[in-house]
């Protein structure tokens, strides 16, 4: 053996380990959270307890386990498995999942016809579709040709929810605020002592005009939802139960076992979409996490916007300008052990000073029409991302002098024999290529910014915003606004939900999305580091 | 009669053939008399004198130190217009120093000091001393360029680089720009080898043609003076040769002053040659006479090889 060897191995088997526990936890998020996705076969079975009535049981076998036979008197042998199941059904059996003991189930069965209901509110509902209503009237109680008119009845909710949720959150949104607009300008001729008659008259009449356009609205939407409820539809348990419900309740609806491995497939790609695009429902437990990424992502630019420059120009000030002494070398030192801070300590420091000391000055002297309603004064997107971006600001200085010093000296002499000064060779020579040590910084920052919660909670990030950041009201970039953060949703929706069970298979596919996210901010400033870099490679020893 | 490679009006020889008798001198040891031996291979040169030439630069009583060590001790000398001036002597002797004290490039080390004068002269022949405090040092260095030991090429195109001193002076016209690159590139004998990739990185020149592109630029921006500091030391033979050749035929156009570890090289490049040693200058004079009849021991000692 090489006297080298065990250093070798020494040493690949330290990567080898940090590869395994990355794969291993990317793998278990991944595995856990594409699962929700997948439409699960839905049991219905016979349920027997010694000693009770048989119950017929349906859902969906989410997990089973092992279990020591003395946790539970009467059984026989060393160990007893047990298996969770999905019931749905909420309303009415008061309980989503439920714990079964599998020696005591029997007759198990997956009918092909047996339909799960996804439900705006109130979770999954499974039963047998057995009539569509019109307007109270039976239109079709058959078995076979029920599903299709259910089908296209459902399609005409959707339309019609959408068109509502359209009027509701864009058209009447944009009245709203319009008339908010109104109420500041007048509110600040008031506090001005500005009392010109023409201009309240004309303030008047806008808001006249915009209360009637939110009248007519209103009267639109009354007739909207008439028709989305006019239909509505019977189902029978697998207990035998029937039960009459509004189709608008329901979001989607699918027979499980009839489906083929395609069909699944383009199911999953649905819901992944879904997941994607769509706002949360039911206290975050459902649907989708669209305001989530978007803030996430907002959040992280405006944070890279702030701390590049801001870092950047410190770094170029320290290396290339500021005299080298004990004071810088104090500097340095500052700046690494900010890094070190705990930023919780950072977010306290946000709330104080950037929101209550700077937002409530910027709310006195140009949001007074506002007061006391705060505008800036309280915490939201701005201070949020500027509270991100000092607690990166380290990692973008100290890689940006270190990518500054390892500039030959001899490139920064060629330009400067040619009659080139200092700032002239910063900033044609020096600075283009350090830009890839910037970048570094900045991928750091970035890495670091994305998946920090703790601070964001005191400055700006909430479980439920109403609305987006970035939407089609003027100013379209609400910096005031409060927003939602994937890592703050995943701590949200585990540990603050009411229900675990049901919630658990959202956090896995939240952390994945973040995860993603994250990689997808990263890989796009990789890129154009290694752009940069193999414009500038040989110079570099 | 081979194809000459570069216009000489000195040499009319091949490449080859120079090259080879370089390769033999370096076989045969250490030079005895280097610059006997240039002559006799047909290296003609008219009799010069120091006294007769117009003076380009004047170092008086020049004395820099480095924090508490003195480098320099009291150099005087006048560099001579559109001549060759060769620095040479032994590791650390200062050469290198007083190079780059000659357009202030010293003033970027911490803790250097100058006192004594450097006088530059302008067109009408008057000096003005280059350490004064009303000097601006990007002027000084527009008219006294310099070109390093090691090519140090921006991470730019061939032309941007050539360019990269007039773009700096605010020139940015396409025609005066691409004008200049051209003129340059052919002063440089590096244009019929980069013309059709002039947009190309610089960084992907071998290193003599990248030697050749900083010359290029720092002639790009019409300097008075040239100074070269061991511009051929990082290269091959062949690369050295042309650099060579381009020296000789630059001093038609610049004062030139080069630092050279290479006795050849100062015996075939220079008119005028300085030995320096320990910070002093020992002697200064025309090249023929300091190479084949040195007045002072040490230089004796040094051009024949006895110092280690």
């Amino acid at each position: 053996m090489n006297s080298g060897s065990p250093w070798v191995w020494l040493n690949a088997g330290a990567v080898a380990i940090s590869l395994v526990l990355l794969f291993g936890l990317l793998g278990l998020i991944a595995v856990r959270g594409l699962g929700y996705f997948w439409p699960g076969q839905v049991l219905v079975a016979n349920y027997q307890p010694p000693g009770q009535a048989m119950l017929t049981v349906a859902g969906e076998m989410i997990a089973r386990e092992t279990v020591p036979s003395s946790r539970l008197p009467g059984m026989t042998g060393d160990t007893f498995t047990r298996s969770l199941l999905h019931q749905g059904n909420r309303d009415l059996t008061g309980a989503d999942f439920v714990w079964l003991v599998d020696p005591w189930l029997s007759n198990c069965q997956y009918p092909v016809d047996i339909m799960v209901f996804e439900h705006r509110e109130w979770g999954n509902f499974y039963g047998f579709l057995a009539s569509v209503q019109e307007n109270g009237t039976t239109i079709i109680a058959s078995d076979e040709s029920a599903r299709a008119v259910f089908d296209e009845r459902l399609d005409r909710a959707q339309v019609i929810y959408q068109t509502i949720r359209q009027i509701e959150k864009h058209d009447i949104g944009a009245i709203n605020a319009e008339l908010e607009r109104l109420r500041l300008a007048q509110r600040r001729m008031e506090l001005s002592g500005d009392r010109d008659p023409v201009q309240l008259a004309g303030i008047t009449a806008q808001r006249q005009q915009l209360n009637q356009a939110h009248l007519a609205l209103e009267t639109q939407l009354v007739d909207l939802y008439l028709a989305l409820n006019r239909d509505s539809f019977t189902a029978t348990t697998a207990t035998g139960q029937v039960v009459e419900q509004p189709i608008s309740a329901v979001v989607q609806a699918w027979q499980p076992n009839g489906l083929s491995y395609m069909d699944k497939l383009a199911f999953f790609a649905r819901k992944v979409a879904a997941f994607i695009l769509d706002n949360p429902r039911e206290a975050n437990t459902k649907g989708g996490v669209f305001p989530a990424i978007v803030g996430t992502v907002m959040m992280v630019i405006l944070m890279s916007i702030m701390v590049t420059p801001f870092g950047v120009l410190a770094a170029i000030y320290l290396h290339e300008y500021a005299r080298q002494g004990w004071m810088t070398r104090a500097i340095r030192v500052a700046v690494t052990n900010l890094a070190a801070v705990s930023s919780m300590v950072y977010g306290v420091f946000g709330l104080g000073f950037f929101v209550y000391f700077a937002g409530g000055h910027i709310d006195q002297w140009f949001f007074a029409e506002a007061l006391p309603a705060p505008t800036f004064g309280t915490p939201g997107l701005l201070w949020a991302a500027i509270t991100l971006a000092l607690l990166t600001l380290p990692v973008v200085i100290v890689a940006t002098e270190e990518g500054l010093a390892r500039i030959p000296r001899s490139v920064r002499e060629g330009s400067l024999a040619l009659g080139a000064t200092q700032a002239e060779t910063l900033w044609r020579v020096v600075l283009p290529m350090a830009s890839p040590a910037m970048m570094t910084g900045l991928i750091l920052a970035v890495a670091r910014a994305a998946g920090e919660v703790a601070p964001l909670m005191l400055v700006g990030v909430v479980k439920l915003a109403p609305g987006l950041p970035l939407d089609g009201n003027f100013p379209y970039l609400h910096l005031d606004q409060k927003f939602m953060h994937l890592g703050f949703h995943i701590f949200d929706v585990g540990f603050q939900s009411p229900d675990v069970e049901v919630v658990k298979p959202l956090v896995y596919a939240t952390a994945l999305l973040l995860v993603a996210v994250i990689a997808a901010l990263n890989l796009s400033a990789v890129a154009i580091r290694n752009h940069l870099r193999e414009k500038y490679k040989n110079l570099e020893d | 009669m081979p194809v000459k490679p570069y216009g000489d009006a000195v040499d009319s020889r091949s490449l080859d053939s120079r090259l080879t008798d370089s390769l033999t001198e370096l076989l045969s040891g250490p030079a005895t008399n280097a610059g006997e031996r240039f002559r006799s291979a047909g290296h003609g040169r008219r009799a010069l004198s120091l006294e007769q030439e117009p003076t380009c630069m004047a170092i008086a009583g020049l004395n820099l130190f480095y924090g508490q060590k003195q480098v320099l001790f009291d150099i005087s000398m006048k560099i001579p217009r559109k001549r060759v001036t060769a620095f040479i002597g032994s590791s650390g002797c200062g050469k290198s120093t007083l190079l780059r004290s000659m357009n202030r490039m010293n003033d970027l080390v911490d803790g250097c000091r100058v006192d004594g004068q450097i006088l530059l002269d302008d067109a009408s022949g008057n000096g003005v001393n280059i350490y004064q405090k009303s000097v601006n040092v990007s002027d000084l260095r527009r008219r006294v360029g310099m070109v390093f030991q090691k090519p140090n090429p921006f991470p730019k195109s061939i032309y941007e680089n050539v360019a990269y001193g007039l773009r700096i002076q605010g020139i940015n016209k396409r025609r005066v720009l691409d004008e200049v690159v051209e003129w340059a590139l052919k002063g440089a004998a590096l244009w019929g080898e980069v013309k059709d990739r002039l947009h190309e990185s610089a960084l992907g020149l071998s290193g003599g043609q990248q030697q050749r592109l900083v010359i290029a630029r720092t002639i790009a921006v019409e300097p008075e003076v040239l100074l070269l500091d061991e511009p051929a030391s990082a290269l091959d033979p062949i690369s050295t040769l042309k650099i060579e050749e381009l020296i000789n035929e630059l001093k038609a156009r610049f004062t030139v002053v080069i630092v050279t570890h290479n006795m050849q090289e100062a015996a075939w490049v220079s008119d005028y040659t300085a030995f320096m040693y320990m910070g002093r200058l020992i002697e200064y004079g025309d090249t023929d006479t300091l190479f084949t009849n040195p007045r002072e021991k040490q230089t004796e000692d040094y051009i024949t090889g006895r110092y280690s």
